[in-house]
């Protein structure tokens, strides 16, 4: 309660402008943790799954196991509204609550983040978002970005294509098309997919999707009949994506052959496109469904007992499990902080240490109830992605269904790419700080 | 009863002609000033200062700069989010071309370059007025931000196309990046919107203000009486176009410090900044201040405020409650007083000079 109290007078301080009020200190038997949500606006119909699962996967740990080792997380959410400037507000809110982990939920919000994470020493987990560059450790000490980047996402969608031609050689002469949204976030992928497709033979056409255009795809499809591309790989968020499968399904492309990032994989992307929709294929690093321990378990301590707002049939689509999967990773991460520091209640810096020597391993994610839920991720000193595995998932018409094998990323295609980025960021950042953070000897 | 003006004798054509011809005004804008300057930094913790007095900083300047626009030459712009942007994005070349050139400098110079491209797109004002010029306008935000997405080399073909705020120092102290603290970048902007609302200020009162006003209550007359229209028009939008850049670099620099900058400057940005004019009061410097807090401010205020104080809202809640309280708020002072907040405080001031024995 105390905390609370402190909390409120924290901010009445900054609502009267009355008197610093002291930034709450933690209370003994807890741990605050700050997520972006964005329950409103025009990606609400992602954000509202993804936010469901963190805030159930964390409260079933406080219900389930009275907390992380005894410590409970304090789970706030701040609305962002997928706005640029209400995230850096979030921002400031959680530093001045001295959240353990900052959680942005948005590119925008990750790239406004990162300069001042390193300053306030607060580490960032953008899950599979964010700056593709900021996986180097080792330039970039306070950003984690597991279980893989955008850059792994575009390698492994040429696997993909290469594994249902028959092999890497048999991409010669074949069209690889990109939608993307004509923004940073769809751009990500341009850089990976053009060194591919020098070295394999493939010809990459690009059909940028401008943000006011996300319903209004009809002239891309054009020139996508025209072009009659072999695959299409859609880089796309929030309306574009259900607005995509709709139209190649009315422009007669075979849906099996439209490959979505992991972002348009969305239950109500594909459902948007009816029947029709049967085959579209997205990249998914967690498995949809309630048939694990996990789902079983926040469907019985937290839905089934009316401590969520999640309706019970919504609990394990692709999202939400999306949600659990990284509210996983910051539970592992704060033990891993706690083994590592013999502390109970950690804080930012130890917490950065326990997300640096992450290592989320197969028989660890069968204990917590995630056997088949996601691959194994390791988090290194300098590599803070992981490039972990993905797979392939199809939509059966009512649910996604892993179909072929996880498929490992073309790291040493990736990898230094997103050194040498890494390298000109700092360099035109002038005072970048340079790394002093001691790396862990890995367990 | 305080707020009368009997016994203040004026002697002078220049006492009489002056902005603030009351002594009570006076003393009120240097307590103003004084609690800007002093209070605010003292007592307002990190959190208050980065994100509700930064921006509305940024948001004062941008509206004072659309409001010469709009409110004192009566036209129209959906484009001052371009404009902010052309200033962020030049302020960004600078900087990376000339490290060694003061960042203060080099935001007032950016101003400059968002002007000349105000009057680039101010010139089919001259031949269509209201809504059409809107339109008009409306070409110049989509072009240029198509601009801040598709010319790699306006954010130095970085990979993500974001621009990334270096840090830069004023006499050892760092203005500007992530070290910057929100007390030193609190000042800047409150130096830089004072010295340019005084620049204004004396704009509007000269000359030029008065053949913008001309122009905007009737161009034909104006023109009758000897005021070049061109000229009128096509300062009015470098001068707002330079408040506007300002703004731009202000925002980018001082507030967000970097980020994906294209999608900050967007057509939802310009209509925010219409509607700070409009309800702040159009044809007043002070309005626009008020508009920034009423548009800007007041939501953080609510989000972060109301569940500070006890009421239980969370998240997407307090957000809701948000847009509703503003949205009634909106409709509830535009019934009461349709030319703005300014225009009530103006009421408010009246009232109170007959107070406490009204006649």
């Amino acid at each position: 309660m105390k905390k609370t109290n402190l909390m409120k007078g924290a901010a009445l301080g900054a609502l009267l402008a009355a008197g610093a009020a002291v930034a709450p200190a933690s209370a003994q038997d807890s741990v605050y943790f700050a997520n972006n949500a964005y329950r409103t606006g025009p990606f609400s119909g992602s954000g509202i799954p993804i936010g469901d699962g963190m805030r159930d996967y964390i409260t079933m740990i406080n219900e389930r196991d009275g907390g992380v080792n005894g410590v409970k997380v304090v789970y706030e959410e701040c609305e962002t509204g997928y706005d640029t400037k209400k995230s850096i507000e979030c921002y400031e809110q959680a530093k001045s609550k001295n959240t353990i982990v900052y959680s942005p939920w948005s590119t925008g919000a990750t790239l406004a983040a990162i300069p001042r994470a390193h300053i306030d020493k607060i580490p960032i987990l953008s899950m599979a978002y964010g700056l593709s560059a900021s996986a180097d450790g080792t330039n970039f000490p306070w950003v984690f970005i597991p279980p893989m980047t955008y850059w792994d996402g575009a390698s492994i969608m040429v696997r993909h294509m290469a594994a249902e031609l028959g092999g890497m050689d048999k991409l010669k002469g074949k069209k690889l098309g990109l939608i993307h949204l004509d923004a940073p976030f769809g751009k990500e992928p341009i850089p990976v997919l053009e060194n591919l497709a020098k070295k394999y033979g493939f010809e990459l056409k690009l059909y940028p999707v401008a943000a006011a255009d996300m319903q209004n795809q009809g002239s891309l499809w054009l020139s996508i009949r025209r072009d009659r591309p072999d695959y299409l790989y859609n880089q796309g968020w929030g309306a574009m994506n259900p607005t995509a499968v709709k139209e190649a399904i009315k422009n007669n492309f075979p849906i099996n052959k439209l490959v979505g990032v992991w972002w348009a994989g969305g239950d109500d992307d594909a459902r948007a496109g009816g029947a029709e929709a049967k085959g579209y294929k997205s990249l998914n690093f967690n498995a949809a469904g309630q048939n694990f321990p996990v789902v079983q378990d926040i469907l019985k301590y937290v839905v089934e007992k009316g401590k969520s707002t999640t309706p019970k049939e919504k609990v394990g689509e692709n999202l939400y499990n999306r949600g659990v999967y990284n509210s996983m990773l910051v539970v592992e991460a704060i033990r891993n902080a706690q083994k590592l520091t013999g502390k109970k209640v950690v804080n930012a810096e130890d917490m950065r240490r326990g997300l640096e020597s992450l290592n989320v391993s197969e028989a660890r994610l069968k204990e917590i109830g995630m056997g088949g839920f996601a691959t194994p991720t390791t988090i290194s000193c300098t590599d803070h992605s992981g490039h972990s595995k993905a797979y392939v998932a199809e939509w059966d018409g009512t649910k996604w269904t892993q179909k072929g094998d996880w498929l490992e990323p073309l790291k040493d295609e990736v990898r230094p790419l997103i050194e040498a980025n890494a390298k000109d960021y700092v360099e035109k950042a002038t005072g970048w700080p340079k790394r002093t953070e001691p790396c862990e000897k890995s367990s | 009863m305080f707020y009368r003006e009997a016994g203040q004798y004026k002697t002078t054509y220049a006492a009489d002609m002056a902005v603030f011809p009351i002594r009570q005004d006076r003393i009120g804008l240097a307590v103003i000033l004084a609690i800007a300057f002093i209070g605010i930094p003292l007592i307002g913790n990190d959190f208050f200062i980065a994100t509700v007095m930064i921006p509305f900083l940024v948001f004062s300047m941008a509206a004072i700069g659309l409001n010469i626009l709009t409110g004192y030459t009566g036209l129209i712009s959906l484009g001052t989010a371009a404009f902010m942007g052309v200033g962020a994005y030049s302020c960004y070349k600078l900087t990376t071309l000339f490290p060694g050139v003061n960042i203060i400098v080099l935001m007032l110079v950016s101003g400059l370059f968002s002007a000349a491209i105000g009057v680039l797109f101010g010139l089919p004002s001259l031949r269509i007025k209201g809504f059409y010029l809107a339109v008009a306008t409306l070409a110049a935000q989509f072009f240029l931000q198509w601009c801040f997405v598709r010319v790699p080399w306006l954010f130095n073909y970085n990979a993500s196309g974001a621009i990334e705020v270096p840090q830069r120092d004023l006499f050892g102290i760092a203005v500007t990046g992530p070290a910057a603290l929100p007390e030193t970048r609190y000042f800047v902007c409150l130096g830089l919107v004072v010295v340019l609302t005084w620049f204004a200020s004396n704009l509007v009162h000269g000359r030029l203000g008065r053949s913008w006003m001309a122009v905007r209550d009737m161009d034909i007359a104006a023109e009758l009486m000897g005021i070049k229209l061109l000229n009128t028009k096509l300062i009015a939008f470098a001068v707002s176009s330079y408040f506007a850049g300002v703004a731009g670099a202000m925002m980018i620099f001082l507030w967000y410090g970097g980020g994906e900058a294209n999608d900050v400057f967007t057509i939802r940005l310009s209509f925010n900044i219409l509607f700070m004019v409009i309800i702040g009061g159009l044809g007043s410097l002070i309005g626009s201040f008020f508009g920034a807090a009423f548009i800007a401010s007041l939501p953080t205020i609510l989000k972060f405020g109301l569940p500070a104080l006890g009421v239980p809202l969370s998240g997407a809640a307090a957000e809701h409650v948000t847009f509703m309280l503003v949205g009634a708020l909106i409709i509830i002072f535009l019934i009461v007083e349709p030319h703005g907040l300014a225009r009530l405080w103006q009421i408010g001031k009246q009232k109170l000079r007959t107070w406490p024995f009204p006649y």
